[in-house]
């Protein structure tokens, strides 16, 4: 299978191993990843008022692109998934949008929501399938306890993300098994650490991010993994001393694949 | 003509409609920023309904927000008082000279971590 992928901007700077990690895993899958020429930043906030059409612009050029070639945009970074997502779902449903969008564009041909968005672990869980994923693993992280940390943008809202049980996911648990270790469930996986405020008002992000740290310490986890660069860096960098380690998934996916001795005995 | 922002305004922008709102407050509940906000979410339903749209755009909870749509997701109503609240915040913004934050207040923010997601995101909620 082939995905018009969209890095986003933080994947290409800050979050380079959640991207690098990401498409050597997809390669030893048999995933290709055709990066869209000239994609343009998400914005990285969705802009939920009906009456803004210039800040989802670079989201429909993106989706317009995988559409001319045919291919479901896949994304990796939790705010890009989050954005493309949601303007695709607006081009597909709300027709003031689509009209005052197109009449920008000016596209060939008008775009009406018609590529599929996918998110990398769904693309694993959907495409790949967890079961030939845990086939494909050499090096299974076996008695690990790892806490997946979901936070707010791949789950929310799920009328329209349509990713998992808003409440109850598992999607990330699943692949944790696939992977060979243990997933702890915590009451926290799901609420936001506060990243947005990480900027302007630390100390609220530092209690955040606290109620997380602790929440899965008490449930037992060794590690939490993420899938976006904000909730990454305010989980590590907001953490206090006794802060648990945080990965992204792909980095666990591709040593769970064997792939870093594969390179040390190129 | 007056320059006062309208309930009309703020419903516009948003989409929403606060009648809906059956008063339960587990919006504000399952508020992540609720200690940070001086009104909550139930409060912004309850006071664009009421056309209290001064003091809201007064208020600090405009930028408090996370937009982490908990609120969102868990209105048994689907009121959706994210909405409402990002509607507020545009229309202080949207004014002359009123933005939050520019991109001349970023360096001063900056740590050597801080991932490009965190200073997009607040140049797209703070300014326009």
């Amino acid at each position: 299978m082939t995905y018009s992928y969209f890095p986003g901007c933080t994947l290409k700077n800050k979050a380079k191993d959640l991207d690098r990690y990401g498409r050597l895993s997809a390669a030893a899958l048999g995933v290709e990843l055709e990066e869209i020429e000239e994609w343009q930043c998400c914005g990285a906030v969705y802009p939920q008022a009906s009456d803004e059409i210039a800040t989802r612009l670079s989201s429909v050029r993106a989706l317009n692109a995988a559409k001319e070639k045919g291919q479901p945009l896949l994304t990796l970074c939790s705010a890009c998934h989050h954005v493309i997502k949601r303007v695709n779902h607006d081009l597909a449903t709300n027709a003031d949008i689509r009209t005052k969008v197109n009449n920008y564009l000016e596209l060939d041909t008008p775009y009406q929501g018609e590529t599929k968005v996918l998110h990398y672990l769904e693309m694993l869980r959907d495409e790949v399938g967890f079961d030939t994923l845990k086939k494909a693993v050499k090096n299974p992280m076996k008695g690990t306890k790892i806490a997946a940390y979901y936070g707010c943008l791949l789950l929310r809202p799920s009328g329209v993300m349509s990713f998992d049980d808003p409440e109850n996911p598992s999607i990330i648990e699943d692949f944790i098994r696939a992977i060979g270790a243990e997933p702890v469930i915590y009451s926290q996986r799901n609420e936001c650490c506060g990243g947005y405020m990480a900027m302007e008002d630390k100390g609220a992000a530092q209690d955040r991010v606290e109620k997380i740290h602790d929440s899965a310490r008490k449930a037992g986890a060794e590690l939490i993994i993420t899938a976006c660069p904000l909730c990454m860096y305010n989980l590590d960098v907001n953490g206090k001393e006794n802060k648990l380690p945080v990965k992204y998934f792909t980095e666990l996916l591709y040593r769970a694949l064997g792939l870093e001795e594969a390179k040390d005995n190129v | 003509m007056s320059d006062k922002i309208t309930k009309e305004e703020i419903l516009r922008i948003c989409n929403v409609q606060p009648k809906k709102c059956m008063k339960c407050g587990k919006c504000s509940g399952t508020c992540p920023a609720y200690d940070e906000m001086d009104y909550h979410p139930h409060q912004f339903v309850y006071m664009v309904e009421h056309g209290q749209i001064e003091k809201l755009m007064a208020s600090q909870s405009i930028y408090k927000c996370l937009s982490c749509f908990a609120c969102l997701e868990r209105c048994p109503r689907n009121v959706e008082p994210a909405k409402l609240i990002e509607a507020v915040r545009l229309a202080v913004i949207r004014q002359q000279g009123k933005n939050h934050m520019t991109e001349n207040d970023v360096p001063a923010l900056l740590d050597e971590e801080l991932p490009q997601q965190a200073i997009v995101s607040s140049m797209r909620k703070y300014k326009k």
